[in-house]
């Protein structure tokens, strides 16, 4: 089966991410296709690589990161809500003149056509969030 | 070998049912303009959209809506938009509406009040549901 994945809250303050995250390590492990994992409202504050939670506790972004080496995912932040919460890569922090970018490993920034287009080619889309 | 047939003389038939649900209220948590702005970007995509409000998100589309004391922008303006971008589904739930005292004369765009169980129906029958 083809699933396409939304994460709508920010790690950490929400179970969200958590639960997108283990659902979609369950479905990879049982064969299925992931067309895309995308990130909306506080939901792109998961693919900061600033992220510095206690080394007792998951990290998150990493684990994101992780995956997507390990399973080649697409992983996907929306660029308005990334823009709006200061998740930047590197083109972007060039265009919008900003120091520095942030964006984690196996993340890119690209627009809400991207989570259409997921919601069509996939099978089912499963969203996590309230 | 299985192979989808696009049917190039109606584009309706290969279309997804998508259907946007939207809950919450238009000011104090930035979930309604996000999803305002998903449902115009969607609708290029020409596919079969339909947008659903209720519990809080029928007040998204209250008439007379003014937000200069909040210091945020009043985005229900670009409800009235919709139209044109070939968003022409628009469902409020009934019950929502008469648990906040509001009729269809009360709302910025035209839409058809339908009973929580009428909703339920037509969220079975899509491809699609994003919640916001």
């Amino acid at each position: 089966m083809k699933f396409g994945i939304v994460v709508n809250e920010g790690p950490y303050t929400h179970q969200a991410s958590d639960t997108a995250y283990q659902f979609t390590r369950a479905a990879l492990e049982k064969g299925h296709e992931i067309v895309r994992v995308f990130f909306y409202h506080d939901g792109v504050n998961n693919g900061t690589r600033l992220t510095t939670p206690p080394q007792d506790d998951r990290h998150i972004s990493k684990r994101w990161s992780e995956l997507a080496q390990e399973h080649d995912l697409d992983l996907v932040l929306c660029i308005a809500a990334a823009q709006r919460r200061g998740i930047v890569d590197e083109d972007e922090a060039k265009r919008h003149g900003k120091d520095a970018n942030n964006i984690a490993p196996g993340f890119r920034i690209s627009g809400l056509g991207q989570l259409i287009e997921a919601s069509i080619d996939a099978d089912s889309l499963v969203s996590f969030g309230d | 070998m299985n192979e989808i047939v696009e049917d190039a003389e109606n584009p309706e038939a290969n279309a997804k049912k998508i259907m946007y649900i939207n809950r919450r209220a238009p000011y104090g948590t930035i979930y309604a303009l996000e999803a305002l702005e998903v449902v115009l970007i969607g609708a290029m995509f020409e596919q079969d959209v339909s947008v659903v409000f209720m519990d809080d998100g029928i007040f998204q589309l209250k008439k007379n809506q003014d937000t200069l004391a909040l210091d945020v922008k009043n985005f229900s303006p670009a409800f009235r938009a919709l139209e044109t971008y070939e968003v022409e589904k628009l469902y409020v739930e009934k019950e929502s509406m008469q648990a906040r005292g509001l009729s269809c004369e009360d709302l910025l765009v035209p839409v058809l009040e339908l009973s929580s169980i009428e909703i339920a129906e037509l969220m079975e029958q899509q491809d699609v549901l994003l919640n916001f």
